[in-house]
């Protein structure tokens, strides 16, 4: 089992609901920091988005923190270098889309991620029957291959990923790319078709964008993701003080 | 050239040798099972078939000709013919395809369609077939092509469509498919995503160019007919490639040496190089880290940073050529063809009048016989051409 996957599954069996913040790698200068803020105000995990030209799983929120990162020079190799200093040891999930990781070098991506503390990748666009060769580098690196199930997916599939996902099974709550508000939509049924075929923790994403919908979704999974609301501040100005209270209060919601 | 026969089905993951594919979010998979198997099943229904042909010809206006360009063949030192996919239905080979995906979207028990569109050509095919068969259309164009292509904007309308103007990215074709591939995880269920090209995940690049196929079955007898058994070289304007790879199925077993023509600002094979985009491992204009750039063509239909990937693959094997063509000669190409044959040529067909115009007696050598295929005619583009001719972009 993957480290990512014991740690996850620890703190499952802790009883405590993980809180998994989303930040765009290198959408501000300091964005490091919003990371360290986000771990202090009570993050279990986080995801790190690598910014792709073309996010086709990504609403105009991510887009345009996509846009602005790569403006700014951010790359695959700029994103791990600046991880360097980060302080604290929550576990980090890299996210983005395939052809990153493709042109990089399987092999050499899932290294790159290891050595810069990276435990887990979520790759969207990359579909369980095209997956092999991406898991078997990972394999290589202890990196867990993180897979989403969707609203659409049929009962023969829900068996395979989630039998083939690592670390946790990604939920996705609605039938739509990040940033479509709307709270847990589907994610019960999602969520209990998982838990019929896995033991692994089952966190909740897409369309998480506010306390109540984070309380709602973590009363039905065993954690959830927050994005695009998140990224929207940090879009707006924000700086770690913001990115600490945003993360503090979703994290008073889960627990209250 | 290795084992024939070419351009066969690609194998069960959707692969044509290196590329293809289906790299698509889970969301999107059971729809690109679903159409899969009902492309499969509806393609061997003779039914299903026949009715296809039947609406070509009675709606779309097929077999188009093929038009021997009997002046131009003078003055290049070849014999040249033009396959007349201009002549179709609203005016380009698009509606062959769209045909055959609105059919397939009513037997699938879906009642909408949505598309992108780059020049508007394929918005405009598809919001006809989805007019004539009642299903609702929406279709996604980059904000910069429905100003170049504002009259296929308002055809669309006519014809009851929504045009839903993209402002992502560099908010030309490649954006507008990113936004319907967004559009379609939400409406899945009861909609169709009619991909007006080659391209995307399986089986998408193999049905467009079955539904496509018909250019090249038709050309090759209309061919024999003009007392050529097998033309030297077929030549057509590549995009995604789905007008190329049309009339490229009627030939690809044959001696005939089968030629792309790319833009010079989004020439994937030249230029490009193996990458994932909107659902398919092609060939891609990308940067050293994997992030796609921006096409620049004259020509919307054109201004795309990848090419299907079963073009890729005919490249790789060296089975077909590609070779780009840049905007400087491409009006030159369209006052050629418009004076010496009275047929005013899409931009993107231009292209490949400008190739041809440029290598007879080259590697076209004099006497060869060469079959254009003329995607499209030229009134979308006559105003911007205008324009351009007058200096005033
Ligand atoms: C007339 C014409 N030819 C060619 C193309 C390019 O598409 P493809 O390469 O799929 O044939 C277009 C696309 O809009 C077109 O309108």
């Amino acid at each position: 089992m993957k480290s990512l996957e014991t740690r996850l599954r620890a703190l499952r069996d802790s009883g405590r609901k993980a809180l998994v913040p989303y930040f765009m790698g290198g959408l501000t200068p300091d964005w490091i920091q919003h990371v360290e803020a986000a771990v202090h105000a009570g993050a279990d995990a986080v995801e790190i988005g690598i910014p792709f030209s073309d996010p086709m799983m990504d609403g105009v929120v991510i887009q345009e923190a996509a846009l602005r990162a790569l403006r700014a020079d951010t790359t695959l190799d700029s994103i791990c270098a600046d991880l360097e200093a980060l302080s604290n040891s929550v576990p980090l999930i890299a996210m983005t889309y395939f052809n990153i990781f493709h042109h990089y070098g399987l092999e050499r991506s899932a290294g790159k991620l290891q050595a810069s503390g990276v435990s887990g990748a979520i790759v969207p666009d990359l579909a369980l029957e095209e997956a092999d060769e991406w898991i078997a580098a990972c394999d290589q690196h202890d990196v867990a291959t993180v897979l989403l199930v969707a609203p659409s997916t049929t009962p023969d599939r829900v068996r395979r990923l989630g039998q083939a996902t690592q670390g946790f099974a990604y939920a996705s709550a609605r039938m739509a790319v990040t940033g479509r508000s709307g709270g847990a939509g589907d994610a019960a049924r999602v969520v209990q078709s998982i838990r019929e075929v896995t033991t692994v923790p089952t966190y909740i994403g897409i369309g998480i964008s506010s306390e109540e919908q984070a309380k709602e979704a973590s009363g039905i999974g065993d954690g959830v993701i927050v994005g695009s609301a998140l990224v929207q501040i940090i879009l707006d100005g924000g700086g770690a003080g913001e990115v600490e209270s945003f993360v503090r209060s979703y994290r008073a919601a889960i627990d209250g | 050239m290795t084992d024939p026969p070419y351009m066969s089905s690609p194998d069960q993951r959707g692969r044509f040798g290196n590329f293809g594919g289906r790299f698509v979010p889970e969301a999107l998979m059971p729809a690109c099972l679903e159409l899969e198997s009902a492309f499969v099943d509806a393609w061997a229904d003779s039914t299903f078939v026949e009715e296809y042909h039947r609406v070509l010809r009675d709606f779309a206006g097929r077999p188009t000709p093929v038009t021997p360009l009997e002046r131009l063949s003078d003055k290049l030192g070849i014999r040249l013919f033009a396959k007349r996919e201009d002549l179709a239905h609203t005016g380009s080979h698009k509606i062959n395809n769209v045909i055959g995906q609105t059919l397939l979207t009513k037997r699938m028990g879906k009642h909408r369609v949505i598309a992108e569109t780059g020049a508007g050509q394929h918005g405009v095919a598809t919001a006809t077939a989805a007019a004539r068969l009642g299903l609702e259309c929406t279709v996604y164009m980059g904000e910069v092509d429905t100003v170049r292509q504002v009259l296929n904007v308002f055809r669309m309308e006519l014809l009851g469509a929504t045009v839903v103007p993209v402002t992502s990215g560099s908010k030309t074709l490649k954006d507008a498919v990113n936004e319907a591939m967004r559009e379609w995880v939400t409406c899945v269920e009861d909609t169709h995503y009619c991909l007006g090209s080659v391209m995307g995940p399986h089986p998408f690049p193999w049905m467009v160019r079955e539904f496509q196929s018909i250019i090249g079955h038709e050309a090759l007898r209309q061919m024999r007919e003009h007392g050529v058994d097998t033309p030297d070289a077929v030549v057509a304007c590549v995009g995604g490639g789905s007008n190329a790879a049309g009339i490229f199925a009627g030939f690809a077993n044959t001696s005939a040496r089968l030629i792309g023509v790319e833009a010079a600002g989004g020439a994937a094979v030249v230029s490009g190089s193996p990458g994932v985009l909107h659902g398919m491992r092609s060939l891609l204009i990308q940067d050293e880290f994997g992030q796609i750039e921006e096409a620049h063509s004259i020509s919307a239909g054109l201004d795309y940073p990848g090419i299907g990937p079963e073009h890729a693959h005919l490249a790789e094997i060296g089975r077909a050529e590609y070779y780009p063509i840049g905007d400087e000669d491409v009006l030159d190409a369209l006052a050629l063809l418009s004076e010496l044959e009275g047929i005013i040529p899409a931009l993107e067909s231009a292209h490949a009048v400008a190739w041809i115009a440029r290598e007879a007696g080259r590697s076209l050598p004099t006497g060869s016989s060469v079959l254009l295929n003329l995607s499209g005619r030229g009134d979308k583009d006559v105003a911007q051409v205008r324009a351009m001719l007058r200096g005033e972009s």
